[in-house]
């Protein structure tokens, strides 16, 4: 039998193998996106345009505005009047405007009115703002604050794990169910289940050589994590390793899955890439925090496996947990792993009956 | 009598592999014209390149009046394609797929809805006009195609492998239909592997390798040959 | 452009009798519109936080007390062990800790403002970031209560600045997040449909027939745009209906100016996922080439995330982006209520990405090869 299986295993290596420009295409992209995302996907708010209305240009105000001129975060759009300021942060021109009151010299009463339909720049801007418009006075703060882990408050590092979680799954469950399908709408499906070799190995021999496949993009994403990003990945390679192979199977278990449902390839394609994105980008904590989900939602969560995988990838590769602390996680998704495949192999079986 | 298609020279390569190899014949107005070959002789590349869907490497000629380089558009307009490959749509039905095609060619609703019922008639298929075509059997849908092929009376028909796969039956009543369109002033140009077709054919050309080896009417090809049929012409051929 | 009717009615009478496509466009946007506001809340709250009180004084007391109140933090442990608390923000137990130092309420009985320490695990930015300042808020809110009953004079209190947020008075995240999900679900849309149905259209043969007929390129390309245009529209309509009629948020600028930038939007993403089919042998290229582009228009248009804090060059690179001007648009559009003519530049560029996407669409497409 294990004669056979290599067989199989070669057969499909060598469609893999043929097929230069899909090779290409799933060894290059994943790595492309990762080192994109690295580079500009960042939650943190830079270059926000500020505009000023001052009455009164005295020489506190011009003191103040040059603060935010020669401020990183801030790029300064010149001086609008009060009667602009809704036309100003409506045509999205500016996404702040600072109003100096006339007595500012005096009585430093300032307004900060802040475009709200972009919260994010808008929370985390008022509060640069009044930094540095205060300048020295905000010195006198009565806090000391420390960001751990990561100090440049750098989000590259929160979204690497959690862009690693999104694209393994849906590259891997489109792969295989694609794969699969496709076989079946061609035909050649029928010619091996004819031949004596168990149904069981033939969706082993679809997964080997994907796995290889996605095991070379894991390997050159976490070099590139680590030597290009500067991800730390301080809990130790192997459990990063590890925990991450037993995700590749997964997703390509899921391909399998789909591949049951699917009848032709647009469909497999459809539910692979397009409906799968969705839960992920919803349910994963890759952009919106899981705690904040009603419970019925984060029911939901618990059944996708990317939560799981973001949630440990990010302890072991950013907070430097060891792996024994992900063993929930790596639990949860040893399990789902075991399941889909059950589950997959059982449908495939019965389909042949 | 006017020559519909007329081919100099014609060539076509892939990379080192040269799939035709400076082919030179005419066919004219009105034939039945056999292009005979085995599997891979280089027929289906043949019948692209007249028909507008791949460039010719080398070689010149026209189909219809028009060159072949240059004029692949207002060749199409003359034409009617059968593919070796079944290429209807088999999620429309088969008024649906006639309806589409003949309004490509420019027909008016009422023009095909008065061929198509003229077409199906002569086939005994109207009691299907709305079936899916996904759904029918094999010949009929080679049979279908052949309809599809012919419903904006073009000038010339090329059909490639049209009874590949088909019962012996269905092969002889598509023979019947292609001598019926042809007694009306269409050419069709015709490939296929059966040699016993042969014989439903005006001429014929045998191609081996890419290259024309013989062209003329069968009797005389079984003639020349001293063979009792067109099947013994090809093996004779082949060694 | 009398052959086109033709086609396009083929193109609907298919997708009519597809029995998975119908389903899913219909379904599919609904289903996301109902739960994306729920999701999309990025407010603060549950953060887990660790009180370390060297002090154990009253005042230390009042301020654990206002945390205690607030909705947005979950005091975990209150403790005078520094390392202990530092231990449960390793275990990921506490987001934040505070600090109140030995002496605390002494020092402010002299006139002297010591330091509060609030140490945050940033590894979630946004938490981090918005989850201390919360922090600071609330402390600062304690502090100058129990300096108004001293009757002493705090530097915290005496705040200069007002702050005034238009358009979104209460900063709620669902109305900044709505118009991204619609965009991502017409662009998911209108992007691997019509180029699968393409590639299908290859794999099966039957571009052959079509080949083979007189049919311009034009013609043929604009069958396989225009379905996935309306389609697109519809996706439109379902996300503004399920999010009106079920959380009440309404655009508030014109509709026309939506379906106006809409229409341009699906033209060019259609256009351009149908060049990528023309290149493409299968399916599963055309697929993975889509989910790289798709991808990176999501995550680098500004939709999820703000465009200005991408570096420099990247920041370049998404002006080739069609999603960057839409998202620029539904969202000035929808919550500003911003008119064409103020957005007449993205509109422009729209429009510029709509006409040059289907052209080369048309032109890629190779009847002769």
């Amino acid at each position: 039998m294990q004669i056979r299986l290599s067989a199989f295993i070669r057969k499909e290596m060598l469609h893999i193998l043929r097929d230069k420009r899909t090779m290409l295409v799933v060894l290059v992209i994943p790595v492309m996106l990762i080192l994109l995302f690295g580079f500009t996907v960042t939650t943190d708010v830079n270059n926000i345009n500020v505009a000023v209305c001052a009455p009164n240009r005295c020489h506190a105000v011009s003191e103040s505005v040059n603060r935010l001129v020669f401020s990183s975060y801030f790029r300064f759009k010149g001086y609008v009047d009060a009667a602009d300021i809704d036309m100003t942060l409506r045509t999205g021109k500016a996404a702040a405007v600072v109003v100096f009151a006339a007595d500012y010299a005096t009585s430093g009463l300032f307004q900060l009115i802040l475009d709200g339909a972009d919260v994010n720049t808008a929370s985390t801007s008022q509060a640069y703002l009044q930094h540095v418009i205060l300048g020295e006075k905000a010195r006198q703060s009565l806090f000391e604050m420390h960001q751990l882990y990561n100090p440049q408050m750098k989000s590259a590092f929160n979204f690497v794990p959690g862009i690693m979680g999104m694209i393994f799954l849906l590259i891997c469950a489109m792969m295989t169910s694609v794969s699969i399908v496709k076989e079946k709408e061609v035909g050649t499906m029928e010619v091996l289940l004819v031949s004596p070799v168990k149904p069981a190995y033939i969706i082993i021999s679809k997964m080997v050589p994907y796995l290889l496949l996605s095991c070379i993009d894991l390997a050159t994403i976490l070099l590139l994590a680590r030597f290009v990003l500067d991800v730390p990945l301080a809990g130790g390679v192997w459990g990063i390793v590890g925990i991450s192979v037993l995700y590749l199977v997964l997703s390509l278990a899921l391909g399998m899955m789909v591949s049951n449902m699917a009848r032709s390839q647009i469909v497999a394609l459809l539910i692979s890439a397009m409906v799968m994105m969705m839960p992920v980008l919803f349910f994963s904590g890759l952009m919106f925090p899981i705690e904040n989900l009603p419970w019925a939602l984060r029911w939901i969560s618990y059944v996708i496996p990317a939560r799981w995988y973001i949630d440990a990838m990010r302890k072991l590769m950013i907070e430097g947990v060891a792996f024994i602390g992900v063993m929930l996680e790596f639990g949860i998704l040893l399990g789902q792993t075991l399941l889909l495949i059950a589950v997959s192999t059982k449908k495939f079986n019965d389909r042949l009956e | 009598m006017d020559n519909v298609i007329e081919v100099r020279n014609l060539t076509k390569r892939f990379g080192s592999f040269t799939a035709v190899d400076a082919i030179s014949f005419e066919v004219p107005k009105g034939e039945i014209f056999g292009f005979l070959g085995a599997n891979g002789a280089g027929k289906t590349t043949a019948i692209r390149m007249l028909c507008g869907l791949s460039f010719p490497t080398e070689g010149s000629g026209t189909v219809a009046g028009f060159d072949i380089m240059t004029q692949g558009e207002q060749i199409k307009r003359h034409i009617g394609y059968m593919s070796q490959r079944f290429s209807l749509y088999g999620d429309l039905t088969v008024f649906e797929n006639m309806q589409l095609f003949g309004g490509i060619y420019g027909m008016s609703e009422k023009q095909i809805a008065a061929r198509a019922a003229e077409l199906l008639e002569k086939v005994q298929f109207s009691g299907h006009r709305n079936d899916l075509v996904g759904s029918l059997p094999l010949g009929w849908k080679q049979k279908l195609a052949f309809l599809v092929a012919t419903v904006h009376n073009p000038e010339i028909v090329f059909l490639d492998e049209p009874t590949g796969g088909v019962d012996p039956i269905t092969r002889r009543q598509f023979w019947t239909m292609i001598r019926e369109a042809a007694s009306s002033g269409t050419t069709i140009f015709v490939t296929t592997h059966y040699m016993d077709e042969a014989g439903y054919c005006n001429r014929v050309s045998i191609m081996m390798d890419g290259r024309i080896k013989a062209l003329d009417t069968p009797s005389v090809l079984m003639k020349e040959y001293k063979a009792e049929s067109m099947n013994e012409v090809f093996v004779k051929l082949c060694r | 452009m009398k052959c086109l009717k033709f086609l396009l009615r083929k193109e609907i009478i298919q997708f009519r009798r597809n029995k998975f496509l119908p389903r899913l466009i219909f379904a599919f946007p609904i289903l996301i519109m109902l739960i994306a506001p729920i999701v999309a809340n990025m407010e603060v709250r549950g953060v887990n936080v660790a009180f370390v009180d060297c002090d154990h004084s009253a005042i230390s007391r009042r301020v654990l007390s206002h945390l205690n109140a607030s909705k947005h933090f979950m005091v975990k442990q209150v403790t005078a062990d520094y390392l202990l608390a530092y231990g449960l923000l390793e275990a990921g137990r506490v987001d934040v800790i505070v600090s109140i130092p030995e002496g605390f309420e002494k020092s402010i009985m002299g006139g002297i403002v010591p330091k509060i320490k609030v140490d945050a695990n940033a590894i979630n930015a946004t938490k981090g970031m918005l989850g201390s300042q919360y922090i600071m808020m609330t402390i600062a809110s304690a502090l100058s209560e129990v300096a108004a009953e001293n009757g002493l004079s705090m530097s915290a209190d005496s705040d200069p600045a007002s702050v005034r947020y238009f358009y979104n008075e209460t900063l709620d995240y669902r109305f900044y997040m709505i118009p991204a999900f619609i965009i991502i679900l017409i662009q998911l849309v209108c992007c691997f449909i019509p180029a699968l149905n393409l590639v299908l259209e290859k794999e099966k043969g039957t571009i052959e027939q079509i080949n083979v007929t007189p049919v311009s390129r034009l013609e043929f390309t604009l069958s396989k745009l225009i379905p996935y245009w309306i389609i697109g529209l519809v996706v439109l309509t379902e996300g503004i209906l399920t999010v009106g009629l079920v959380y009440g948020l309404w655009p508030v600028g014109s509709t026309g100016a939506i379906y106006l930038a809409a229409i341009l939007f699906t033209f060019a993403m259609s256009g351009f996922a149908v060049t990528i089919a023309n290149g493409s042998d299968t399916m599963q290229q055309s697929i993975f080439v889509l989910f790289f582009f798709v991808m990176i228009f999501m995550l680098m248009s500004g939709m999820l995330t703000p465009l200005g804090s991408m570096p420099r060059w990247a920041q370049w690179i998404t002006v080739v982006f069609p999603p960057r001007y839409f998202i620029a648009i539904l969202r000035a559009v929808y919550l500003k209520g911003t008119t064409v003519l103020e957005l007449g530049v993205d509109y422009l560029a729209l429009a510029g990405f709509a006409v040059v996407f289907c052209m080369v669409a048309a032109l890629t497409y190779c009847k002769q090869e």
